[in-house]
């Protein structure tokens, strides 16, 4: 799976797999990892046990629904072109007949209905818990429009925060608490599992697990505001080592190293109300955690690539690039912003 | 006019209707003609109370709301042509899809059914008028200033903007301090009244009034549809119209009962709005369907195939209708004990529509079509039906509907429902009752063009 830059964009290649697929009603291997897959295409790609029997009862379903359409639009074609036998024209049918139609059609379809329901149930008990218990329990709060991503731990020193990109061991259930800070948001990453909503003031959760390696794109799913359409986020599914590595790089305080105390100031007094960076005096709850600013791959909940220019771009603009935002354009002299991208720039 | 009918049961608190001949000329003739006639002039038009006279209104009125709906998402569509399009901002974006929703479920597809029903009722019952001739003009006349009231936030730049739907917090004083919301709520509120008012009006007079002879088994589909969605709207109307309320109190009054940090239930707002939600669906499909089975037949040369078990599925449909509002919220997080259920009567919902499909095929069948437009239409109805019905299924199944949820899967699904379900019949049960509204046949050189157009983006 290498899907690391193609963010949420149609593949066309997917598309087209898609209908050939559905002609041939045989959707061939979901896990070809290599494919450029496009992250809304569920339908045919799944890469974990929370959503792998969905996406198989879907086909199940597809493909028994579209059979019945097509009876029904054949026998209803049939019905009105059949040629008739030559009758007195003046007369009409009789009341009563016909019944047969009704008795067998709704007989069929109470059964194939009761089947299916039987086996979405079956589904979704399948679905509803991971076999074995969670190896990772992280917190997402949805705000306006971002996600904070929070890994606990029994030691506080050891936990952390973090924003738009969550990573977690490949081939391990996590479980995911769902929470918001201020209207309902809803969680979805289609390829690892369905979605469900962060309610405030409720304790919602669910659970994922991605069994290739790769990134998954996600997306708020709950209309919450005009940027509703700009809160994306990423799962990145690494191996253990891997993952641990990271998780150990973002345990870590920010490193102040020489040279940068004059962007560091700027930073404590123009932004640090809002922002945190651990290890200085910046502990702002209410808006990304800066303190790895550069180990994510884009900025502003997957609106831009994270480049230095793009940083620029957004503090100085950041209500032209993201129109509401809560965070507002800042306005800084050419030195300032020098000062200030000098300081980020640390942010490993 | 005292030759009252005295088999009339002797009801107290009700008026036993009068059955009697006036011959003309007599006072009790005079009599008539003075309660029922309108007044000349503009006064007689503002006030008449003549079923068919609002009726007609209905009919327009909606009609014309359809078509601002339209324009509505032909701008949505050019915004959406292309990624990144800069046509609308953010918050205009929000209003014309909330006011979209609005209009087309709440100023459109309602109204028009009661339009049909409003023209045809009394016609079909054999009844002078509705039982209450003043409150159904009241109820139109309610119907029309609200769409004007909510309309009127548009100009300003104020219109609703928290979706049809509503959710709250999102759509609380908090996040959205404009008096856009404040909008819609007093306009529901006002919706609520004209709807409650309307249904009662509809089954009193079907109750009531209906001529001699015209048992329960006799009257057509169409009564039926409208019978089982007025109940369904006095059961199902409160409910929002409560939701819509609480929230007003909420942002005028500063009471907590959807405020998340005094204690108020966000919740609360998903379950009011689809308690009612989901039953209104079938309010405004049943009695379009029902315009199918009274009509479709005629075409056919033929009677409707299974009458009773037609008008005892439109009966069932309802009442499991009340039973399927959570398969709205399967992604809130409810247990999945309650999801299994919700998802096992959403199926279950599906077999009295299967009864009334196979009804229609049969109808087909055994009669032989004529291939006149409303014939047509009706039959590209059958088809828009099956594929509306046949996703919902795939939407009833909880795993499913966790990925298909506030997807455009869900929007298609909507879609072939309204648009088939109801605008078809509809627009075929104009073309079938133009000569009742307006005295002459339409064209139908005309309407096999229209009809083309209007298959073409389904
Ligand atoms: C009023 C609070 C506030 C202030 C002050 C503020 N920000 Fe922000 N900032 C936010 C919010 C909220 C976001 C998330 C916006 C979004 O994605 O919608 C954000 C996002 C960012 C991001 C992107 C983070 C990511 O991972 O997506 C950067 C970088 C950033 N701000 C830098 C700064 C800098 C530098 C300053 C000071 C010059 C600053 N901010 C001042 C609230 C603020
Ligand atoms: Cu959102
Ligand atoms: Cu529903």
């Amino acid at each position: 799976m290498n899907n690391s830059e193609s963010g949420f964009r149609h593949g066309v290649a997917g598309n087209y797999a898609f209908f050939l697929c559905i002609l041939a009603a045989a959707p061939a291997s979901a896990a070809s990892s290599e494919n450029d897959v496009a992250p809304l295409n569920y339908f045919l790609h799944s890469y974990g046990p929370a959503s792998t029997p969905t996406m198989v009862l879907g086909w199940v379903f597809a493909a028994l629904l579209i059979a019945i359409f097509s009876s029904i639009a054949l026998l209803l074609v049939w019905a009105v072109f059949r040629k008739r036998p030559a009758v007195d024209p003046r007369s009409i049918g009789r009341e009563d007949e016909g019944m047969p139609w009704i008795y067998i059609g709704t007989g069929i379809s109470t059964g194939i209905l009761f089947a299916l329901a039987i086996y979405a149930l079956i589904t979704l008990n399948a679905i509803a818990n991971p076999t074995h218990a969670p190896a990772l329990t992280l917190t997402v709060t949805g705000y306006d429009w971002w996600w904070k991503v929070e890994y606990e731990d029994d030691d506080p020193t050891r936990s952390f925060a973090t924003a738009n990109e969550i990573h977690i061991p490949v081939g391990q259930p996590v479980l995911v608490k769902l929470k918001s800070a201020d209207v309902i948001h809803a969680f979805w990453v289609p390829m690892l599992a369905g979605k469900t909503q962060m309610i405030p003031g409720l304790a919602n959760q669910q659970w994922i697990q991605a069994d290739v390696e790769g990134v998954y794109g996600g997306q708020c799913t709950q209309y919450c505001g005009v940027q509703h359409a700009h809160m994306s986020l990423e799962i990145v599914a690494q191996s253990e080592d891997e993952f641990r590595t990271w998780q150990d790089a973002q345990r870590g305080e920010a490193e102040m190293t020489a040279g940068i105390n004059a962007g560091k100031s700027l930073f404590l007094d123009r932004c640090a109300g809002c922002h945190a960076i651990r290890g200085t005096e910046a502990v702002g709850a209410h808006a990304p955690d800066l303190t790895h600013l550069n180990s994510r791959r884009l900025i502003a909940a997957g609106l831009l690539t994270n480049t230095p220019d793009h940083l620029a771009q957004w503090i100085t603009h950041a209500q032209d690039l993201k129109p509401g935002a809560r965070m507002p354009s800042m306005a800084l002299t050419a030195t300032e912003l020098n000062a200030l991208s000098a300081f980020l720039s640390t942010l490993n | 006019m005292k030759d009252v009918d005295q088999s009339t049961p002797d009801v107290s608190l009700s008026r036993i209707p009068e059955v009697g001949f006036a011959p003309i000329g007599s006072p009790a003739e005079r009599r008539l003609a003075e309660l029922w006639e309108s007044a000349p002039g503009w006064r007689g038009w503002l006030s008449t109370v003549d079923h068919k006279t609002i009726g007609m209104r209905y009919l327009v009125t909606a009609f014309i709301f359809l078509l601002m709906g339209g324009v509505e998402a032909l701008i949505m569509r050019l915004q959406l042509a292309r990624p990144d399009q800069t046509l609308l901002t953010p918050e205009q974006y929000s209003q014309l899809f909330t006011m979209h929703g609005v209009t087309m479920i709440f100023l459109y597809s309602l109204p028009i059914l009661s339009g049909f029903s409003n023209y045809l009722w009394p016609l079909m019952l054999g009844s002078r008028d509705m039982a209450f001739p003043r409150l159904n003009a009241l109820s139109y006349w309610i119907f029309l200033f609200a769409g004007i009231f909510l309309y009127a936030s548009f100009p300003l730049g104020e219109a609703p903007n928290a979706g049809w739907f509503n959710y709250v917090p999102f759509a609380g004083l908090e996040y959205n301090t404009g008096p856009n919301i404040d909008v819609y709520a007093l306009g529901m509120v006002l919706l609520g009244i004209s709807t409650t008012v309307g249904a009662i009006n509809f089954i009193v007079t079907l109750f009531r009034m209906r001529a001699p002879g015209m048992s329960i088994d006799r009257v057509p589909i169409l009564v039926w549809g409208t019978l089982t969605a007025s109940v369904a709207n006095i059961f199902a109307v409160p409910s929002v119209s409560l939701a819509f309320f609480l929230l007003w109190l909420d942002r005028q009054v500063g009471t907590h009962f959807f405020d998340v940090l005094n204690g108020g239930k966000p919740l609360l707002w998903q379950h009011l709005f689809w308690m009612f939600g989901h039953p209104w669906v079938y309010a405004v499909v049943l009695p379009a369907m029902g315009i199918v089975s009274d009509a479709l037949p005629t075409f056919c040369r033929r009677p409707l195939v299974g009458y009773s078990a037609v008008a005892l599925s439109t009966m069932a449909t309802m009442l499991l209708g009340f039973g399927v509002w959570i398969h709205h919220m399967f992604a809130t997080g409810l247990p999945t004990l309650a999801l299994s259920f919700f998802s096992a009567a959403s199926m279950v919902i599906s077999i009295p529509s299967a009864v009334a499909v196979f009804a229609w095929l049969a109808t087909i069948w055994l009669g032989r079509p004529v291939f006149n437009t409303p014939f047509l239409f009706f039959a590209g109805f059958v088809i828009l039906f099956v594929i509306g019905g046949l996703s919902g299924v795939m939407t009833a199944a909880v795993p499913l509907d966790l990925q298909l949820n506030e997807t455009y899967f869900i929007v298609a699904h909507l879609h072939y429902v309204l648009l088939g379900i109801n605008v078809f019949p509809v627009v075929g049960g104009i073309y079938y009752w133009f000569p009742k509204f307006f005295g002459r046949m339409m064209n139908e050189a005309l309407g096999g063009c229209r009809i083309n157009r209007a298959s073409l983006p389904t």
